[in-house]
């Protein structure tokens, strides 16, 4: 979803959230909130009741035809094949290299009929990434500007969605999605999200994105949804150890690095990558990326050092006070032989050098 | 102290870096103005130096932290610490709830009184947050 006013590109609910008394950042050249009353509050929305947000600047792009699946199974490390219509899966666009162009979301609407959900900063570069891949029998489109994207999110979303469409969401398993009517509006709603809890992702057309998010906050107001912002996003998907592209995993960083072991599909055939990765697997890794708590005050930050025996062993990727853990937790880039649980090392914040733990990730996992 | 509408004090003094301070006798107690506190949003964390440490008008002392970012306090005036607030270790909200009362970060013994004469006036203050805003 996009449109230029200004320097930065605005959401449809942008005018809304002016009047809401949002407070807005620039986020990847967008004009997005990163909070209304307090992140901690909107944090704690999430994980015990619900909170809305709006995604819209995500890029959205169609790979159709023929030849769509060979194309999306070419460029992605997952196997886009295990998909039926109505699933999406978490992949990655791969280099040659085995590094990330990006971590997006795969959907198959259709035996033909592929939409990956991609990170606004870098939907122009995927699109020119992938569209070269076009042919006869598979056509890329970036359908960005097409799709405006709300995400309700926490224990509470599915009875305040489904106040707004007739399909029954309770049937819906995670990773699953339908095109449904949301409000009389074609809708695609997947049972996805990027906080760590139930929720669902809402794909519709920019003009109607106003009228439901005006409407899932109305069903939600007595049970306890709040809107969100980008804040408690970024504290949210970092408790449930979710990598945020640039800070965590970038066009340096290879999906096995990233610990995503689990998204590379070597047995589906040929695919971006996945010669390098399969080296990088057979010689072992340099370094792979580690959940860790402090034991003493401060906060760890993107870019502090990680300190073992005086010498500098990785660097801090993210870094927050859980808010819900209430301790200070963050991801590290470490030596594999550094990176078991329980192994301590040290973070320099500042001129103080603070003791560290690696823990297992999530951090957070949902009751369920 | 907290005259006029309590969100920015008559009898305060003010540094461009949004800090505050009210001086009685040689010690000046220094906080965070409510535009920062809102600026940061929820406040976790804050670092100060120990009783007894010098500071140097205009340097860093120490960190205040939200949720999504650092923010460095400087000092308005030159001394040494002689009081850090006990609270804020484990209620660092509390600079939210009330920057200008509970949530102050230290007490400085001034090395020089005339250190407060530049800085800035409520009414300074409020044309430099007016005009920093624009």
């Amino acid at each position: 979803m996009q449109e230029t006013a200004g320097s930065l590109k605005k959401t449809p609910l942008h005018g809304l959230f002016k009047e809401m008394g949002a407070r807005l950042v620039d986020f990847a050249g967008w004009e997005l909130p990163v909070q209304f009353t307090s992140v901690l509050d909107e944090h704690r929305a999430v994980r015990e009741a619900a909170g809305l947000f709006d995604v819209s600047h995500m890029g959205e792009i169609e790979v159709r035809g023929p030849g769509a699946l060979a194309l999306v199974q070419r460029l992605t490390c997952n196997d886009a094949a295990r998909l039926v219509p109505g699933r999406a899966q978490y992949s990655v666009l791969t280099t040659e290299r085995g590094t990330f162009v990006d971590d997006i979301l795969v959907y198959r609407r259709g035996g033909r009929d592929f939409l990956l959900v991609v990170n606004a900063a870098n939907t122009a570069k995927d699109f020119a990434w992938i569209a070269p891949g076009a042919s006869g029998d598979a056509e890329v489109i970036d359908a960005s500007a097409r799709f405006a994207q709300l995400a309700i999110q926490g224990p509470r979303s599915e009875a305040i969605l489904q106040e707004c469409t007739r399909i029954p969401l309770a049937g819906m398993k995670s990773y699953h999605f339908a095109e449904v009517d949301v409000r009389g509006v074609p809708a695609l709603v997947s049972r996805t999200g990027y906080t760590g809890e139930d929720g669902f992702e809402i794909y519709l057309s920019p003009g109607a994105a106003v009228d439901l998010y005006r409407a899932l906050i109305q069903a939600g107001r007595s049970l306890g949804l709040k809107p969100c912002g980008l804040g408690a996003r970024d504290t949210l998907r970092l408790e449930a150890a979710m990598p945020l592209y640039g800070n965590d995993v970038d066009d340096t960083t290879t999906v096995l690095e990233a610990g995503l072991g689990r998204l590379v599909r070597f047995e589906k055939g040929e695919f971006a990558g996945r010669e390098a990765l399969g080296r990088q697997k057979a010689a072992g890794l340099d370094r792979i990326l580690a959940g860790f708590d402090l034991q003493e005050r401060g906060i760890a930050r993107h870019g502090h050092a990680a300190i073992a025996q005086g010498r500098e062993i990785g660097r801090v990727t993210s870094g927050t006070l859980s808010p819900t853990l209430k301790k200070s937790i963050g991801l590290a880039y470490l030596p594999p032989r550094l990176a078991a649980t329980g192994t301590r090392f040290a973070v320099a914040i500042r001129e103080r050098e603070v003791a560290a733990t690696v823990v297992p990730t999530p951090f957070y996992q949902r009751p369920r | 102290m907290n005259k006029g509408d309590g969100i920015y004090p008559d009898d305060l003094k003010y540094t461009r870096e949004h800090e505050w301070i009210s001086v009685q006798g040689n010690v000046g107690s220094i906080g965070i103005t409510h535009y920062a506190q809102e600026e940061l949003g929820d406040i976790v964390y804050v670092e100060v130096p120990k009783t007894g440490t010098p500071v140097v008008a205009g340097e860093e002392f120490g960190t205040v932290e939200s949720v999504k970012a650092v923010s460095e306090i400087y000092a308005p005036v030159s001394g040494e610490v002689v009081a850090t607030n006990p609270a804020l270790a484990e209620h660092p909200e509390t600079i939210n709830k009330d920057p200008y009362g509970e949530g102050w970060l230290i007490k400085i013994r001034l090395a020089d009184l005339e250190d407060v004469k530049g800085l800035m006036s409520v009414a300074e203050y409020r044309k430099f947050i007016e005009d920093e805003a624009n």
